[in-house]
């Protein structure tokens, strides 16, 4: 007897992935933990011990707390748990307590954080304009958990690495699904709460900001979309301003006595301008321009003239796995100011554009995505974990429109692979590349599949950029750490690795802008509330 | 989306799952004298690296036969072989001999983890793709969830990854002889499962069905003609195989006794094991027993082509086989990997295959039963029963697995939970070996040139 397709009711199979990234998750319990494993058992250890007056002043361990008052409040609340796990990991004096018992309780306490991340997929996939699809494996909705439950980048990172950008993000997510479902208020709250969770999220305040005020505040628009000035409404602008407002001072109240201490630690521009594994950002690509300008100015100068002495040019000190501040020797050095300048130029056509011809929530998301791109291209002590910010609220476009799957693929690929850097150890190596290639295969065939009206997705010249990651993993982790140089340049394979990504992923910024620019409304005769 | 993205992503699911179930401990792990298996596999490698041929299987100053000696047929001990090279070329404290007898370290648990990551990946893994390919029914869909099923089966990952063995070898290299025989290659699949065979001993169970199925076919082909050609070819490779593969060993007659006195060594008593009491020794001789049989239930199933129902049953009897495990893998510190892969392997053939909800009488072949019990109990819903079995069976597992390792047996009975653990597997098993054997009796036959046509 031949069977037809397994028949399974309509949710089953959301409650199926759900389950098997669980289990995956479990599975890696045992697996390698970086230093932020220590960064968040003594937050559990100060939370519990110390009186919330003196967490932000706590310093016995080298990882203080610099996240906001309401992750302070989470670990908080994760510390009496843990109690029942190991009462020594809550010992601030135990630096580096890693018991087997520490272990469970902290990977048990992501993965069941994640559950918030799961409700927001399922929130989010109710957004989906279209959901129909020849079998359940065509359906954009299932695609998108999929993209979403089984990302690789906030597997390895949550999950190995760890880290909680799970839970986090499922509140991002869920804000931005109130949004397309026009509950602004409680879309509001969200991320209010998200900003007093983990502040890095204030890349993309500007993009909620704008949004609110143009599409919210303004109840209407004109009949070709522009502002309608009289259509203001303060009642929704307080509204909106005491929720946010009322959301930091429960968050901030208690600390509101040690305010400067607190944002020193949230803030310490100190760091250098780069992090220590090289985001692919444009600083990567400077950096590396001015490298080579030392490099061939040197030569040409020592060859041509044999006038300097190259112990005169200042070298570019970045020895590139430290966090320091270093100058730059032939470009002109970069401070925070100026990245704060670079961050907030990149992202203000695109605030313009959905000012004058928003084209409802999926236009703020394309904005937020922006945002997200913008800051991490151009901003300070970026960290490669924040592609994620951009790369998971793409995933939402990504199943309906052709141009974003395309601008996703290219963006996804190239973020997670500039992600394993962070994975260096031998025993993960064979995780990663079996993970990568899933999420990889997985997402290039189903946006094929999904959109394949039209020709194919990607272009050769974006197809060989991104087949061309795989000689640049061998070479970077197979080879090059058999050769000679490994010794006397072993940053040589992160730089590489930055570079390389930083092209991608800038590649995906433009094309990105100009999708945002070019797009048309979609919403110029309907009323935006 | 298409059947090679699918199941590349099936393949990657596999090897991750192994690839982060081989990240805990394994058999013998920091436990001196004696360590486990994963110390025999390394002093094989030692052995067979440091010592001349002729001295493998024998008790010399050398080669201590009392110290994990070599009880496998010559490939696994030509596979020690390959892998002490290796071994030698990244770290020769290995593989010194004496000097490395219960090493230990982070980076040679990675080398013997890749070797067996390496052979799955060589041996195994096509093999079942293969076989879901070519000899599943139904649907790509079917054969991809079909093929699912089979990679993550939580035994052999937890065996091989976990505990520490090479089982993928010679169950691929029987799979390989099966696909032979399915596709019609004969001398392939002969060759195949003679290379199993030369592998571990234990196939030796699985040779009876391979042997009456090859001389089966040579017969209707005709003995006169077709067939004696057909048969002495088949002999000729099989012969042909063993001898290559116990060449170093045929110069002198003391050798391949002594060989074969290490592969069955009767002297002793067939099973080596620690338990005292003649309990467990009777039911470790059950468990071994059906350890072997559920590679012959696979054959069964390829031979009597099965449907896709027909395969849940077999997937839960390889869930009770897994479960029979738990006391071995307890010990060996594997508590948490045995849950979650038993875990996800049981949600997973539950929704894959979503059999309850349509597990008919029919489906599930028991016209034979309702022939026997309409006599006697007419009013009998065998499918109902059947359903509220399989989760009491569950339950009764759970409850098992909860006692065996977080409650202390009873003084007097201190071998009370791996004792039950054995006698519930038992009677799951003997209900099975019942059952497949009533089915493969009572199924009709179907054309095997339907198979070819795949």
């Amino acid at each position: 007897t031949v069977m037809a397709a397994p028949v399974t009711n309509d949710q089953s199979w959301f409650f199926a992935l759900a389950l098997g990234v669980s289990f995956l998750k479990c599975l890696l319990i045992n697996a390698y933990h970086s230093t932020d494993f220590e960064v968040h058992r003594n937050w559990l250890a100060l939370t519990h011990s110390l009186p919330a007056a003196q967490w932000y002043y706590e310093a016995t361990s080298e990882w203080t707390l610099d996240y906001p008052p309401l992750f302070a409040w989470f670990e908080y609340g994760l510390s009496h748990i843990a109690r029942f796990f190991d009462k020594e990991m809550l010992v601030v004096q135990n630096l580096n307590y890693a018991s087997p018992a520490t272990i469970l309780f902290q990977r048990l306490s992501v993965i069941v954080a994640d559950v918030v991340f799961f409700y927001a997929v399922k929130e989010c996939c109710k957004c989906l304009r279209e959901d129909k699809g020849k079998d359940l494996l065509g359906k954009p909705s299932f695609i998108l958990t999929v993209l979403l439950l089984w990302n690789f980048g906030l597997l390895i990172v949550d999950h190995i690495h760890f880290q909680y950008n799970g839970f986090l993000f499922g509140v991002l997510l869920l804000s931005i699904a109130r949004h397309f479902q026009n509950r602004h208020f409680e879309g509001a709250l969200l991320f209010s709460i998200l900003l007093n969770l983990k502040h890095i999220y204030l890349y993309i305040a500007p993009a909620y900001g704008i949004y609110l005020l143009r599409c919210f505040c303004f109840t209407q628009s004109n009949a070709d979309g522009s502002l309608q000035w009289r259509s203001f409404s303060v009642v929704r602008l307080v509204t909106l301003g005491t929720i946010v407002l009322s959301t930091f001072s429960v968050s901030f109240g208690p600390f509101i006595g040690q305010l400067p201490q607190v944002l020193s630690r949230l803030f310490p521009f100190k760091r250098g301008l780069c992090h220590a594994y090289w985001a692919p950002n444009i600083w990567a690509l400077y950096n590396i321009a001015d490298k080579n300008h030392l490099i061939v100015c040197s030569y040409y100068e020592r060859v041509k003239f044999k006038l300097l002495d190259i112990n005169k040019l200042p070298k570019a000190s970045m020895t590139g796995g430290l966090v320091q501040e270093f100058q730059h020797s032939v470009l002109p050095s970069v401070s925070p100011l100026a990245t704060l300048i670079c961050t907030v130029l990149s992202i203000l056509p695109a605030l313009f554009r959905i000012w004058h011809r928003p084209n409802g929530a999926r236009g703020f998301l394309r904005c937020l995505v922006i945002c997200a791109l913008g800051s991490f291209m151009f901003g300070w002590h970026v960290h490669e974990k924040a592609i994620l910010m951009a790369i998971l609220p793409l995933s939402l476009l990504a199943v309906e429109s052709r141009e974003d799957a395309r601008i996703f693929l290219i963006l996804s690929i190239t973020g997670h692979y500039s992600l394993f850097p962070l994975l260096f150890t031998t025993q993960e190596l064979p995780i990663k590349i079996f993970l990568m290639l899933l999420f990889t295969i997985f997402s290039l065939t189903s946006l094929k599949t999904l959109f394949r009206k039209g020709g194919a997705l990607l272009n050769p010249l974006e197809a060989t950029y991104l087949l061309g990651l795989i000689p640049l993993e061998l070479i970077c982790e197979f080879v090059y750490p058999l050769t000679v140089w490994q010794k006397t340049f072993p940053f040589l394979p992160l730089m590489l690795t930055s570079v390389y990504c930083a092209l991608g992923v800038t590649y995906a910024f433009i094309r990105l802008y100009i999708s945002l620019l070019t797009c048309s409304d979609s919403t110029k005769k309907i009323k935006t509330q | 989306m298409e059947n090679w993205s699918l199941f590349s992503l099936c393949v990657l699911l596999g090897l991750t799952s192994r690839w982060a179930v081989s990240f805990h401990s394994y058999s013998g792990a920091g436990k001196p004298p004696m360590f486990g298996d994963y110390e025999a596999q390394r002093h094989w490698q030692e052995v067979t690296y440091n010592l001349p041929v002729h001295e493998w299987y024998f008790n010399t100053t050398n080669n201590d036969l009392n110290y994990w000696g070599l009880d496998y047929p010559p490939l696994t001990a030509y596979h020690s072989l390959v892998c002490a090279y290796v071994a030698k070329l990244l770290n020769p404290e290995w593989v010194e001999l004496h000097a490395s007898r219960g090493y230990e370290s982070h980076s040679h648990k990675l080398f013997m983890r890749a070797t067996v990551l390496f052979t799955d990946i060589l041996i195994y893994i096509p093999a079942v793709l293969l076989y879901c390919f070519y000899f599943c029914d139904g649907s790509s869909k079917q054969k991809v969830a079909t093929a699912l099923c089979i990679l993550l089966y939580p035994g052999l990952i937890l065996i091989d990854y976990g505990h520490f063995q090479y089982n993928s070898v010679s169950l691929g290299l029987a799979l390989w002889g099966i696909l032979g025989l399915g596709l019609g290659w004969d001398l392939f699949g002969s060759l195949a499962f003679t290379l199993a065979l030369n592998y571990k001993q234990m196939e030796l169970y699985h040779s009876l069905p391979f042997f009456c199925y090859l001389l089966g076919k040579c017969i209707k082909q005709g003995l006169t003609r077709r067939g004696f050609f057909q048969l002495a070819k088949i002999s000729l490779t099989v012969l042909v195989t063993f001898a290559l593969c116990w060449m170093p060993f045929l110069s002198d007659p003391k050798q391949p006794l002594q060989v074969l006195h290490r592969l069955f060594p009767f002297g002793r008593g067939l099973f080596e094991d620690k338990v005292a009491n003649t309990w467990c020794s009777l039911n470790v001789l059950i468990k071994i027993k059906t350890l072997l049989s559920r590679e012959t239930q696979l054959f069964l199933s390829y031979c009597t082509h099965l449907g896709f129902c027909l395969f849940l049953r077999l997937m839960f009897f390889l869930f009770v086989f897994f479960h029979s495990m738990l006391p071995l893998l307890v010990k060996d510190g594997l508590l948490l990997p045995y849950v979650v892969t038993s875990l996800a392997f049981l949600f997973l053939s539950l929704y894959l295959l979503s059999a309850l909800e349509r597990s008919t009488e029919e489906e599930l072949r028991l016209g034979l039963y309702r022939k026997l019990t309409q006599r006697w109990l007419p009013k009998l819903n065998l499918s109902r029963i059947i359903k509220w079995k399989f989760w009491f069976s569950l339950v009764a597992m759970a409850v098992l697995s909860f006692t065996s390792v977080w409650l202390e047996p009873p003084a007097k009975f201190p071998d009370l939970f791996p004792v039950l653990v054995s006698i519930l597997s038992f009677l799951h098993f003997l209900g099975f070996i019942i059952y497949f054997n009533l089915v493969q009796l009572m199924e009709p036959q179907r054309k095997k040139s339907q198979k070819k046509t795949n």
